[in-house]
């Protein structure tokens, strides 16, 4: 389900009109116009990037990294190829933003890469977009034949000397793709696995070239910074969290979607937009960013407003925007089982203390669940825990980490009466 | 082993990636080459992929096999098993569960009687449980043969998606 509030990347798009992510329908939009803005006035590359970064846009893939800092960061004398490629690989448990971006609104992402080339003085891009959405993919492809077909990618974009292609590459399930340089790897044919940094990609990147790599909905909101202006765009969220942001909301909620807000908003208030608790049952947890980021108690979150800074003041994550929502009758033992094996599966396998770690912490948190749980099974998790997190290539091993100190701490009880009375305090079922 | 058209595909693929680095167009490559087996395949054997279709695909990439089989084997939608006529993967991930995830998938192997990971004794069926296929707000949510995704999978729309599929 697709509701979307405002904000800048859907507004406008009526999303139950089959042809909405046309670019006939763009143009009618305003689509286009920033970039035919950059073209017509000649805009130099250096006030292109600066207006990115007046904006306040942080990387909303996660990492919340300021986009035209890591613009800024690309070689811009560099005499060989450069490239542009984008993370569609959406795959962090709870995040299904990106996937309706390129559904209903794919030529933002379009535009927005396009401008991204020309600041950067790319040549060409790639878009890597999650296997299991497939059907996106292929979308997404004709949505660049119209693009191509329209003059606004390939030679001499709408008659100017500026030269900038596009393509899809599609992954084909592997979550750790989604991290930037196992995504390079993978686009370059291989296995994703990710690789040492530094070198940061925007020194060796994709086939060893300058390389900057963002996110879908960072992407599709540059048309808007550049046709509007970075200072409308930093207003419509608050300082040091600029914009508008999607939040994708899943669990025990009345309307699952994605809702596109201003950063900054309540959480009380985003969970009446999405219809409040189903059955009227009781908050208990939320994890507000996406798998990886650590659960907070729904007091706690409550209180909290939809920022990055509000979230991490408050212990956790905004992350990918990725709100999961429990209820009163999820037992937390039950629900971190889950996640802890999903890391075990997903992990690439390259480093030990990953691969073998998450094959661990499920083994433990398995065991605890099924009320075979042993004295001293919550001081194992620690320690295996803090032989795993910042000891690894990539941040896949933290990922899994978090929630299970986080749910360790915040609902310690659920874990000390299961593996003392073999029973569940709170009698789970799956809905 | 692949038909014209599936090559005229890979071209495609090819195409995208600049001259030097056609190694990237492997992953396009072995999927057109799984849903080909999988279109023309009539036992469960003959709908995934093996160490023959790598190797002949590899070859027309123009990269060692091994490069592929690599590729073939650490991403798990490129199917290296013995898969049914419709392989259905349920997202059971912490989302989707929270929303009927698991429950949908224990209905659809009791309703085909085989158990997660199975495939019916006809060939038509494989049941899988998958992770994040990043759609969570539309749970429960089932992957037909990789590509083909449903929506909303309650009881009934199992049903329907079911019956639909011969």
């Amino acid at each position: 389900m697709a509701v979307f509030v405002n904000g800048v990347i859907f507004e406008g798009v009526d999303t139950a009109a089959p042809d909405c992510w046309r670019l006939e329908a763009y143009m009618a939009r305003g689509g286009y116009q920033a970039l035919k803005k950059i073209l017509d006035n000649k805009i130099p590359q250096e006030d292109v990037i600066a207006e990115v970064k007046n904006s306040g846009l942080r990387g909303r893939g996660g990492a919340g990294f300021p986009t035209g800092l890591k613009w800024s960061f690309m070689p811009r004398s560099f005499p060989g190829d450069k490239y542009v490629v984008c993370n569609t690989d959406e795959g962090e448990p709870g995040t299904f933003k990106d996937r309706d971006i390129i559904v209903y609104n794919p030529h933002a992402l379009i535009e927005g890469m396009i401008i991204a080339g020309y600041a950067m003085g790319c040549k060409a891009g790639y878009n890597y977009i999650h296997g299991e959405i497939f059907e996106a993919y292929e979308l997404f492809e004709e949505a660049l034949d119209e693009a191509r077909k329209a003059g606004l990618l390939g030679q001499n974009i709408l008659g100017t000397d500026f030269s900038f292609d596009l393509f899809a590459h599609h992954g084909y399930g592997a979550y750790i793709c989604g991290e930037e340089t196992a995504l390079l790897e993978s686009l370059e044919g291989k296995k994703g696995q990710p690789r040492f940094k530094p070198p940061f990609p925007a020194s060796f990147g994709l086939y060893g070239k300058p390389t900057t790599i963002n996110n879908t909905e960072s992407f599709a909101s540059v048309p808007f910074i550049i046709r509007d202006g970075g200072q409308k765009f930093l207003e419509a969220g608050k300082p040091n969290n600029g914009g508008t942001k999607l939040f994708s909301i899943s669990g025990h909620v009345n309307r699952p979607g994605n809702y596109e807000i201003p950063l900054g908003t309540p959480f009380a208030t985003l969970l009446e937009m999405a219809g409040g608790m189903k059955d009227g049952k009781k908050l208990k947890a939320v994890i507000p960013g996406g798998s990886s980021a650590p659960v907070l108690p729904g007091e706690v979150m409550m209180e909290l407003t939809m920022d990055y800074d509000s979230i991490s003041k408050a212990g956790s994550m905004l992350g990918s925007g990725a709100v999961i929502v429990m209820n009163e009758d999820v037992c937390m033992v039950k629900a971190l089982e889950r996640l802890a094996y999903f890391y075990h599966e997903e992990s690439c396998g390259q480093c030990t203390p990953c691969r073998e770690g998450t094959g661990w912490l499920y083994k433990v948190i398995h065991r605890i669940a099924n009320g075979e749980g042993r004295d001293g099974d919550l001081e194992l998790l620690e320690s295996v825990g803090n032989n795993m997190a910042g000891r690894t290539i990539c941040a896949l091993a933290d990922a899994a980490v978090f929630p299970v100190r986080s749910f360790t701490k915040h609902f310690r009880n659920e874990f000390e009466h299961l593996i003392t009375h073999k029973k569940a305090l709170v009698d789970h079922k799956w809905c | 082993m692949l038909s014209a058209q599936s090559l005229a595909k890979i071209d495609r693929e090819l195409a995208k990636y600049p001259a030097d680095q056609f190694r990237s167009a492997i992953m396009g490559a072995l999927r057109i080459a799984l849903v080909e087996r999988r279109e023309t395949g009539n036992t469960p054997e003959e709908r995934c992929l093996n160490a023959d279709v790598i190797e002949f695909v590899a070859n027309y990439v123009g990269i060692p096999p091994v490069a592929a089989y690599e590729v073939a084997t650490f991403y798990n939608m490129y199917d290296m098993k013995p898969v049914g006529k419709y392989k259905l993967t349920v997202c059971t991930n912490l989302p989707c569960a929270l929303q009927g995830g698991v429950n949908a998938a224990h209905y659809i192997g009791e309703k085909l009687g085989i158990g997660i990971g199975e495939t019916t004794a006809d060939g038509k069926f494989t049941l899988l449980e998958g992770e994040c296929m990043g759609a969570c707000g539309d749970a429960p949510v089932l992957l037909v043969n990789n590509h083909k995704m449903c929506s909303f999978m309650t009881r009934e729309a199992i049903d329907k998606k079911l019956a639909e599929l011969e």
